[in-house]
């Protein structure tokens, strides 16, 4: 039976610094796009995590790879393409928009839609209600406490 | 509408609790990701053979053209579970008349050659992979791995972890046989 | 001895669990009064047995007995006293005895406190909480046991993991469950109300205070992990949208619009389904949180054992608890009395709003958390992952509004808001929020613009917050003892809601700092190497062999200076634990208001000619990050602000007090 620690032990040897001096490209820039792009990529051991936080051998090897590339000349686009088109779907951090995917990507849009309409026909229900009568129920309510309280108790 | 309204909850809970039925299924495992080399040709590649073994190299053509199906064993001495698994394997090679290579991965060659003089050397070809670059081409995330390559050079089957254990055995055997690298039957 | 006595007591109640599900809530519809106030006895009777379960548990920790599966495989003789003590909820089964135990606490304090409470409605809320104790304790009792004894017992435990002895990671547990459980007894208030068929703004007012401490609590759970991943795991992160921080996070933000939904339920009579449906749905949350965490379901750092069977158990529990409540609330829910009626601008509309937010933001998380589930079961076996930046691109356009809705709610009277008025008391602000966030925008030279965006709205809330406490004050417009004698007299959860709001926005101060303007130096460093980062002067002076308790560490010395003139030294850390045969990296972070200095180091990855004898140091500067934890403990003091309203724990307010209540915009 495994439990908690068990998780943790494996995550472990992850827990240091994982970028490398000796990894990184003298061009700032591209260095930069580097880095992006690793947040970009997911740890297939430690997979939790992007290949720019994992100290896996693999993360390590896909970062060396990533700055081959963008040295090579290749796009942000091609070199996540290069590495995708080896470990597929799983590797992306942001899911690829694709027929299946697209469900994921419209829901927080259907979702926020769906909200504002709740919204509005609550507040449009409301609206109608109080132009029915002149007062409002609670208003009618209010006056109803507000005539009982102040109406003088054991007298006229 | 306000009384159908208030389903919606339910029926979105029902929904979920589908998947979440499906999800529990104990022959599922949520760690595992698909190989994306499965039915596609193995890379393009060619490896040198490991200093100081007489064993010749691995490159792409060599699994192209054989008379059956190959396996393509990803170890390296430094990995624990390939100790355990090298029998199996052997086995395999000498019971099986299966056909072995090997990508020697992040090996230093005179660890990996001491390692196959203490344990045997199954293996038809092995090339080596010193730098980890052609196991990025397989889409490894560790060692080992094992692939069953056909003989047209398709990926056929992806393994990850030793063949080690009955139930490993077991899964390995079955896709051999589906492979068509060995008859049903036939002991692995 | 001691293990089995706790086993006995778990039996003991449950055997007291299954008669308080039943007497009371049989009781409650046939009006026997005996049988109702047995609800009493049974919930201190319950509190009591699991009590002692979870004290022999400890005690088998702190002797460190080895006859005990549980203890066996969660801890070893040579872990400090405190982390032996925590060894009794580290695992799957303790996590579970702490669950239920945290169940009778708060339905014993129900019992306890809640003479205000018809006993009718308590009995049946009573009832409601024991079908989940009993849920609990049969899952325990049947397969998962923390007193299962091993034979023969081995002489040391199994786990000495470094890395979970932590002080911050102790108490993470048990401050998230009290907000998780916390949640059950909101829950139980509403199912009892929909059995009942009536909800109304007395209802309410039992429901705040309970909602207002799980909800502190689980912020304060949150908080914490946050601050231990940001201080432990080495690389500054504080949020990584993983699933089970994701399952913490939807009940709390469900568990916030309940607490607003309640307030308009409470002092409006109105949005009554949506504060049941809230309560019901919050608890829910809690409950796929535990099923996510414990079933294998998803790949996660944190996931508990990967046990299908008992992922089974947890998926019927809660089939039976969030099926029954959601169908009850189908069934029920419409048939209730609708309530006050409001204009589109007004609090009430505001608070919708807020609701509605919220929700979606919900409905994301828990989308983008189960999508890669949905994904392979429509594909067939396919995997694909859903990581931070779906999550960001999502979740943040969502929030957005909502802290400009948050900035402006309180300035709304109920039921119709003079919209002229607000808008020309929040012009100020307004402009305030702008001009600060340029002036930011100068001194920083640039940045991403949603950074910005964020910035501005952070302020904005952070301003109108003030500005309204100000106004309700009168602060600057009477003489000062004026303005303290009326903050005096404001009813305290005025305050906590200043408080609180102000601290989200102090919160988000240190989200947008740490994230827009953190700086990052990654170096092979030698004896004398110097880094230059966000204006400090770091030299790194060697490192030393070191000695702890259980570890060997080589520590690095670093000297900080800034202009010129020294600061502080920091001395990050890699340590060896032998025992447990793994390596930690214990950062070193010198913290100040304006950002925090990370350090650390580690040995190179590559051994070669070219690092040798070098170290690989990295240093991160995180700008405002301590706003995070600040703002979180702003929140968590502005609830307990709330709480400790003297009206909340009163009860119904006499007749004139409900008058005064609802005339004033409060």
């Amino acid at each position: 039976m495994r439990n908690i620690t068990f998780a943790f032990l494996l995550l472990l040897p992850v827990m240091a610094i994982a970028v490398e001096p000796d990894e990184m490209l003298q061009d700032p820039a591209l260095e930069q796009r580097a880095r992006e792009i690793s947040k970009e990529l997911r740890c297939v051991v430690c997979q939790n995590q992007n290949i720019d936080s994992s100290n896996a051998g693999v993360a390590r090897d896909l970062r060396i790879l990533v700055r081959e590339r963008l040295v090579a000349g290749d796009s942000d686009k091609e070199v996540i393409a290069y590495i995708h088109a080896r470990y597929g779907d799983y590797v992306l951090m942001r899911p690829p928009l694709n027929r299946a995917t697209l469900a994921l990507w419209l829901a927080p849009f259907v979702l926020a839609l769906v909200s504002l309409l709740v919204g509005w026909t609550v507040i449009s229900k409301s609206r109608r209600k109080a132009a029915i009568s002149g007062f409002s129920v609670d208003e009618e309510a209010e006056i109803a406490r507000f005539v009982e309280t102040n109406t003088p108790k054991g007298g006229s | 509408m306000g009384r159908l309204l208030a389903f919606v909850p339910l029926a979105v809970a029902a929904i979920l609790g589908g998947f979440f039925l499906w999800g529990l299924n104990p022959d599922r495992d949520p760690n595992n990701i698909p190989s994306v080399l499965i039915s596609q040709p193995a890379p393009e590649f060619d490896l040198a053979a490991v200093d100081g073994l007489e064993t010749p190299g691995l490159s792409r053509a060599d699994l192209v053209g054989n008379p059956g199906p190959v396996i393509v064993n990803v170890f390296a001495s430094w990995c624990v579970p390939c100790r355990a698994e090298h029998g199996v394997l052997t086995q395999m090679v000498e019971k099986d008349g299966l056909t072995l290579f090997g990508i020697n991965y992040k090996d230093k060659p005179e660890d990996a050659t001491k390692w196959l003089a203490e344990l045997g050397n199954p293996y038809e070809r092995i090339g080596s992979d010193l730098s980890g670059r052609e196991g990025i081409e397989w889409g490894l995330s560790g060692v080992p791995e094992t692939f069953i390559v056909g003989s047209d050079g398709t990926v056929l089957f992806r393994y990850v972890g030793p063949v080690v254990g009955d139930a490993a055995i077991s899964t390995f055997t079955e896709a051999l046989v589906q492979a068509g690298a060995l008859i049903r039957g036939q002991n692995g | 001895m001691t293990p089995e006595i706790g086993h006995f007591a778990l039996a003991l109640a449950l055997a007291l669990a299954l008669v308080q599900s039943v007497l009371p809530i049989i009781g409650a519809g046939r009006g026997n009064i005996l049988w109702m106030q047995s609800a009493r006895w049974s919930s201190f009777g319950q509190f009591f047995f699991v009590g002692i379960a979870f004290l022999a548990l400890m005690q088998a920790f702190i002797t460190s007995d080895f006859t005990v599966k549980n203890v066996v495989e969660n801890s070893n003789s040579l872990k400090p006293l405190l982390f032996k003590v925590a060894g009794t909820w580290g695992s799957h089964e303790g996590s579970l005895l702490l669950w239920t135990l945290i169940l009778t606490v708060f339905g014993a304090a129900v019992a306890l406190f809640g003479s205000n409470i018809p006993l009718s409605l308590k009995a049946r809320t009573l009832s409601v909480q024991a079908w989940i104790s009993v849920g609990f304790l049969t899952f325990m009792l049947l397969t998962s046991n923390p007193f299962d004894r091993v034979f023969p017992p081995p002489g040391d435990g199994q786990d000495l993991n470094p890395l979970l002895q932590d002080v911050g990671l102790a108490m993470h547990p048990p401050l998230l469950y009290f907000g998780y459980v916390g949640f059950s007894i909101v829950f139980s208030f509403a199912v009892a109300a929909l059995i009942e068929g009536r909800v109304d703004a007395a209802w309410a007012r039992w429901v705040r205070p309970w909602t207002l401490a799980a909800w502190m609590s689980l912020t304060a759970g949150i908080a914490l992990g946050s601050w231990w991943a940001y201080y432990e795991l080495g690389w500054g992160g504080w949020w990584f949208w993983d699933p089970v921080e994701n399952v913490s996070f939807m009940p709390w933000l469900m568990g916030t619009a309940l607490l607003h939904s309640a307030i308009v339920t409470e002092k409006r009579d109105a949005f009554k389904s949506w504060t049941i449906l809230l309560a019901i749905l919050t608890f829910s949350l809690s409950l796929l949180g535990t099923f996510i965490v414990r079933s294998g379901l998803l790949t996660s750092v944190h996931a508990f054992a990967v046990d299908p069977e008992r992922g089974l158990y947890i998926l019927g529990l809660l089939a039976v608890s969030i099926g029954g409540s959601l169908a009850l609330f189908a069934w029920r829910a419409p048939t209730m009395e609708p309530g006050g009626l409001f204009k589109p601008i007004s609090r009430e509309a505001g608070l919708l709003v807020n609701n509605l937010l919220l929700a979606t933001a919900t409905g994301i998380v828990l989308f983008g958390t189960l999508y890669p589930l949905f994904y392979e079961a429509a594909t067939g076996g396919e995997k694909l992952s859903v990581g931070p930046p779906f999550f960001n691109a999502s979740f943040i356009p969502v929030m957005l509004p909502l802290v400009f809705a948050m900035g402006m709610g309180p300035y709304l009277s109920w039921k119709r808001a003079d919209l002229a008025g607000v808008l020309q008391r929040l012009r100020f602000v307004a402009v305030l929020a702008v001009l600060a966030t340029l002036v930011i925008w100068y001194l920083a030279e640039g940045g991403p613009v949603l950074g910005y965006l964020s910035l501005m709205l952070a302020f904005w809330l952070f301003f109108a917050t003030l500005r309204e406490w100000a106004m309700r004050i009168k602060l600057f417009e009477v003489p000062f003892p004026e303005s303290l004698r009326r903050a005096h007299n404001l009813p305290r959860s005025s305050h906590g809601m200043t408080l609180a709001h102000a601290g989200l926005a102090m919160a988000m101060f240190g989200f947008i700092g740490s994230t827009v303007w953190k700086s990052e130096e990654i170096v092979f460093v030698r004896p004398g190497t110097e880094i230059n980062i966000a204006g400090f002067d770091v030299t790194f002076e060697g490192a030393e062999r070191a000695r702890g308790p259980n570890y060997f560490a080589d520590r690095g010395k670093l000297r900080v200076d800034r202009g010129g003139m020294y600061v502080t030294d920091l001395f990050p850390e890699r340590r060896t634990y032998p025992v447990a045969q793994t390596t930690t990296t214990e950062s070193a972070i010198r913290s100040t208001l304006a950002g925090d200095l990370y350090a650390s180091i580690a040995n190179p990855a590559a051994e070669d000619e070219r690092t040798q004898g070098s170290w690989t140091l990295r240093i991160l500067y995180e700008p405002l990050v301590n706003f995070i934890w600040i703002g979180s403990a702003m929140l968590v003091l502005g609830g307990s602000l709330s709480l400790s309203d003297r009206r909340l724990r009163i009860g119904a307010p006499s007749r004139k007090a409900t008058t005064l209540v609802a005339l004033s915009a409060e």
